[in-house]
């Protein structure tokens, strides 16, 4: 048969008709899927005998009591603890991800000893005695050549047996350099003890209070412990309360509040002055305190340098506002002022506490229902001090690095001098541990704490997840999560009532992981001598039965027992306290840069959906966060319209914004509820570790800001920095 | 008479979200997805393929700095009444995937029956159904924490917020087993509720006047459940969805945000509440 055009052409189109029309293409390709669909990839969760834990959320420093559900052997669900004097069956979003964190991704399974250069992420896998003599081995030898206060601690807090255990360590060892994560909680701290000439921590009986009066605290961005203050927002709202809100963002606190009154930032403490003399010139203080000590100065001083008009200039806020706020919030019959900007991780400027704290002792609510209580921990950690050798007794006799009891002879820790005074030579470390903390993500300008970190030798990471910190380390001992490990769990955050919780093993370790009090023990056994003597314990969980002595049974049985005093007033209240007087002149804390080169103001801002500190957002979190916040891999600014304008960038633009300290990508949101001329940015986005779920996802805002020492204080201050914005 | 008798026992399960409460922190997202081995991808930021059975909003009230206002609003599954059980998305279910339960008002969705056509998507008005465009994929180890009480979805279906349906059953077998037929109001609380770390969110029976969620939304069966508390209001009211998840706000702007209104329509007078 001959093949022509014609015949060849019919059967191509015919062909290709032919395959089209026919069923079969498509029934393949329907019946492939139909069958794929069922291939056993999608999981079928066992089922089990059901039960019940009762432990505590050690994510935060809010101690939120759980209630964990478990199948088998398995963890299922993390629950909010009925009944629990913090939390009572609520729980926030980074809670109810826990099991993300215990079986997910970023977990270190085993010690890991690096092997390639440091932060390349190329590890040996290490036994735990190999691991634990190659750290005795380095701190053996410095403390033989004399250096024993070379080896510093960075540890999440104070309090607990933990942080103590650490503090025992190097107190033996023979070094003064025990640093704990700053907060708020320093600021308070110092305020009350310069104020009121105590050594306690500021309590809110938040619930009790009718007139709330927040300079920049987000109150239900995380400030405090999360879910107790959300508690006492739906309680005010139930009854009437009302709640002010001082920020130049309309954050959620600030949209919640009754009243939001944006203000120019950093600038609060000349408010609180301003609506002080309003209330003194009115007379409508508490009559009681003007027997204060102080109380004529800090009166001439608030009515000579703090007039309303001035007041109005410097902070932007009409004077109609401020007098009928001071008004308001004196005549109240239980008003409270609380500061600490978003959740209070910035310590902030130490003027700006007092200034608010005066405020509150001005309408007489300190040590009131309602009011702001001096607060103590009960200490249940009664250890016999440590014998400490001729070395030791050396070691602690010099100067700590951070210049904390020296230079600031009020603060105990200054982690964020660290960076500084190792990268200009003035001190050095040998070797440092990190339990608890992730500073090379969470500390003001990463880049001079990855420098300093540089610097040291010997970095020792107990983290659980491969953070920041841990990749950047030599060696990590990974510690048990908190679903597997016993701990106590000392809360104060802001309570009135501090109490402490146990965290208990809910399931067992999921890897080869050691408890970090095991460790700890285990070292300083490995070294012998006074250092062994000083660790008796058998175990961390022999030493946390022993420690908590009759307070162990409650805890198992209860979950949390209260754990604190009021203290009463000693002596009077002191409102004029030396450090007070550079208020005088008013300067708000100075921001870096110029004005020319960078016109606008950058603030960081906090959202519960974000954690910030050592914790990275697990994947539910990180699935939770809106699309302004955060777009593929692009973290969003927010810009007020006029700003926007005025810049020629628009909605969803790409901008780069540039610091005196660093330049990111970052994409524009046109926000109304900010001020113009602000640049805002989520913190918690720009992790360079933990899984693909987090990492490199947005900009890290402690990349494009450095810290400003309070003069007094010496602790972190910086509230923003100035910035530009550009096209792309 | 019988019938009546019927009548009386079945439930209508429902919502009050008191939206001045309501801080958007998140948790009853995250506690839902807990609760309801939802799956999650690497990127999550492009919302329309996020599965989210709660999803929450954030409304803003388009006023200039220093008049604007944002308010959150959480959006689960409504649950439509529709007319008689006819809500929008089990009207139009070619495979019987999803269902109005007559004895609770919850409407279901069963994973195995759906083909994946995606009309009830189309049809839903609150964009409260997702496709599961790809498998789930769980990382290493991660499928321990799954929950085996609610079955993890396979591409190619729909799903959504099921009221945690499985809690129902859980909580009726526990009766059963205690000779009851009847729950009591805290035995059955969707995971949402009990995390909310505010207490916004109020569930129960709508047709209990004991139960809260009655006594906040005060419903006239009458005609469809419609709120009787001036301050609730439910989303699209006016499209006779009759939804059963109602919203509580004392501002009057985001009152106004639960519906569509034409520019020069009056608000005051058309606001069906």
């Amino acid at each position: 048969m001959k093949i022509g055009r014609r015949s060849f052409l019919s059967f191509v189109i015919g062909g290709v008709a032919g395959t089209a029309i026919t069923p079969l293409p498509w029934k393949l390709m329907d019946d492939s899927s139909i069958w794929s669909q069922n291939w056993p990839w999608t999981p079928v969760p066992p089922d089990g005998e059901y039960s019940q834990v009762n432990s505590v959320c050690t994510l935060c420093p809010g101690g939120c009591g759980i209630t964990v559900r478990k199948v088998d052997d398995r963890v299922v669900k993390i629950e909010g603890m009925k009944g629990h004097p913090i939390n009572d069956g609520g729980l926030c979003l980074m809670g109810l991800s826990g099991l993300q964190l215990l079986y997910g991704p970023t977990r270190v399974k085993t010690p890991l000893k690096r092997v390639g250069k440091r932060g390349e992420g190329k590890w040996e896998k290490i036994s735990w005695d190999e691991a634990i003599s190659e750290v005795t081995k380095k701190l053996a030898d410095i403390r033989s050549n004399g250096e024993s206060h070379a080896v510093g601690s960075i540890v999440d807090s104070e309090s607990g047996t933990v942080p103590n255990l650490f503090k025992r360590f190097l107190t033996a060892y023979g070094s003064p350099n025990f640093m704990t994560v700053p907060s708020i909680q320093d600021s308070y701290g110092m305020t009350l003890q310069l104020m009121q000439g105590v050594s306690a921590q500021a309590g809110f009986d938040a619930e009790n209070a009718d007139f709330i009066l927040s300079f920049g605290s987000g109150i239900i961005d995380g400030w405090g412990s999360p879910v107790r203050m959300f508690k006492a927002n739906s309680a005010w709202k139930a009854n009437g309360k009302k709640v002010v809100q001082i920020e130049p963002r309309l954050s959620n606190t600030a949209a919640k509040s009754d009243k939001w009154i944006p203000i120019k930032p950093g600038t609060e403490a000349a408010l609180a002055l301003g609506l002080a003399n309003v209330i003194i010139t009115n007379s409508l203080d508490s009559k009681k305190i003007s027997q204060s000590t102080g109380f004529d100065s800090f009166k001439k001083l608030v009515q000579n340098e703090y007039s309303t008009d001035k007041v109005s200039k410097i902070t932007g806020i009409t004077s109609a506002t401020i007098v009928s706020l001071a008004k308001n919030f004196a005549r109240a019959s239980k008003p409270l002022a609380i500061c600490g900007k978003g959740q209070g991780s910035i310590p902030g400027s130490l003027n700006e506490f007092m200034a608010v704290h005066a405020l509150n002792a001005l309408v007489g609510n300190i040590n009131k229902d309602g009011g702001v209580w001096a607060v103590t921990e009960t200490d249940y950690i009664k250890w016999p001090k440590p014998e400490m050798d001729s070395i030791a007794e050396n070691g602690m006799q010099k100067e700590r690095i951070d210049g904390a009891g020296s230079e600031y002879p009020h603060t105990k820790s200054l982690l964020n001098r660290l960076a500084e005074v190792i990268n200009s030579g003035d001190g050095s470390l040998e070797a440092l541990f990190v339990s608890g903390a992730n500073p090379l993500y969470s500390m003001p300008d990463s880049k001079a704490i990855k420098n300093a970190f540089d610097n040291v030798p010997f970095i020792i990471s107990f983290s659980s997840y491969m953070d920041e910190t841990a990749s950047n380390a030599d060696l990590i001992l990974p510690n048990h999560v908190y679903l597997e490990r016993y701990e106590d769990v000392p809360t104060l955050a802001g309570l009135s009532k501090p109490i402490v919780g146990l965290a208990r093993p809910v399931v067992k370790p999921q890897f080869n992981t050691k408890h970090v009090g095991d460790v700890v023990m285990l070292i300083a056994k490995a070294l012998g001598g006074g250092m062994a003597d000083a660790f008796p314990w058998e175990s961390y969980e022999a030493c946390l039965k022993e420690t908590l002595g009759v307070k162990w049974d409650v805890l198992v049985e209860k979950g949390f027992e209260f754990n604190g005093d009021k203290c009463m007033l000693e002596g009077d209240f002191n409102f004029y306290p030396e450090a007070m007087k550079s208020l005088s002149d008013f300067s708000p804390v100075s921001v870096e840069g110029s004005a020319i080169s960078y016109p606008l103001i950058l603030i960081p801002y906090d959202s519960i959906r974000l954690a910030n500190g050592y914790i990275g957002d697990p994947p539910f979190a990180i699935k939770a966060v809106e699309d302004t916040v955060l777009k593929g891999k692009t973290a969003c600014v927010e810009i007020n319209p006029k700003t926007g304008k005025e810049l020629g960038l628009t909605e969803g633009r790409y901008a780069f914004l540039h610091t005196p300290r660093g330049k990111a990508k970052v994409k524009v949101h046109l926000y109304e509820g900010i001020m113009p001329g602000i640049v805002a940015l989520p913190r918690g986005l720009g992790h360079t570790a933990y899984d693909k779920y987090l990492a490199g996802k947005g900009c890290n805002f402690n990349e494009l800001i450095g810290p400003a020492e309070d003069p007094v204080s010496g602790l972190d201050a910086a509230w923003g920095i100035r910035a530009r914005l550009t096209k792309v | 008479m019988k019938e009546e008798g019927k009548h009386k026992k079945a439930k209508k399960y429902g919502m009050v979200i008191n939206l001045d409460e309501c801080t958007g922190c998140g948790a009853c997202m995250v506690a839902c997805m807990a609760e309801n081995n939802v799956p999650f991808k690497e990127d999550e930021s492009s919302k329309l393929d996020s599965i989210a059975w709660m999803r929450v909003y954030k409304l803003t009230n388009g006023k200039s700095y220093p008049e604007a206002d944002i308010c959150y609003l959480p959006r689960p599954c409504m649950h439509c009444e529709g007319d008689h059980g006819h809500s929008p998305c089990v009207s139009v279910c070619p495979a019987t995937a999803t269902d109005y339960n007559h004895e609770t008002g919850i409407v279901s969705q069963i994973y195995t029956r759906c083909f994946g056509c995606r009309y009830c998507m189309a049809a839903c008005p609150y964009h409260a159904r997702y496709f599961n465009w790809w498998d789930p994929v769980w990382p290493e180890g991660s499928t321990k924490y799954l929950s085996p009480n609610v079955s993890p979805r396979m591409r190619g279906v729909v799903e959504k917020c099921s009221f945690c349906f499985h809690r129902y059953q859980l909580a009726m077998d526990k009766a059963y087993l205690e000779g009851r037929t009847e729950l009591e109001e805290d035995e059955y609380q969707t995971s949402c509720t009990q995390a909310c770390p505010a207490g916004a969110i109020t569930f129960g029976d709508l047709n209990n006047p004991e139960h809260k969620v009655h006594q906040l939304a005060k419903p006239d069966n009458k005609h469809g459940g419609r709120p009787g508390n001036p301050n609730v209001f439910r989303l699209l009211e006016r499209l006779g969805t009759n939804p059963k998840v109602y919203y509580m706000s004392s501002r009057e702007w985001v009152r106004q945000a639960g519906d569509n209104y034409l520019d020069n329509e009056d608000f005051a007078k058309n606001y069906r509440h």
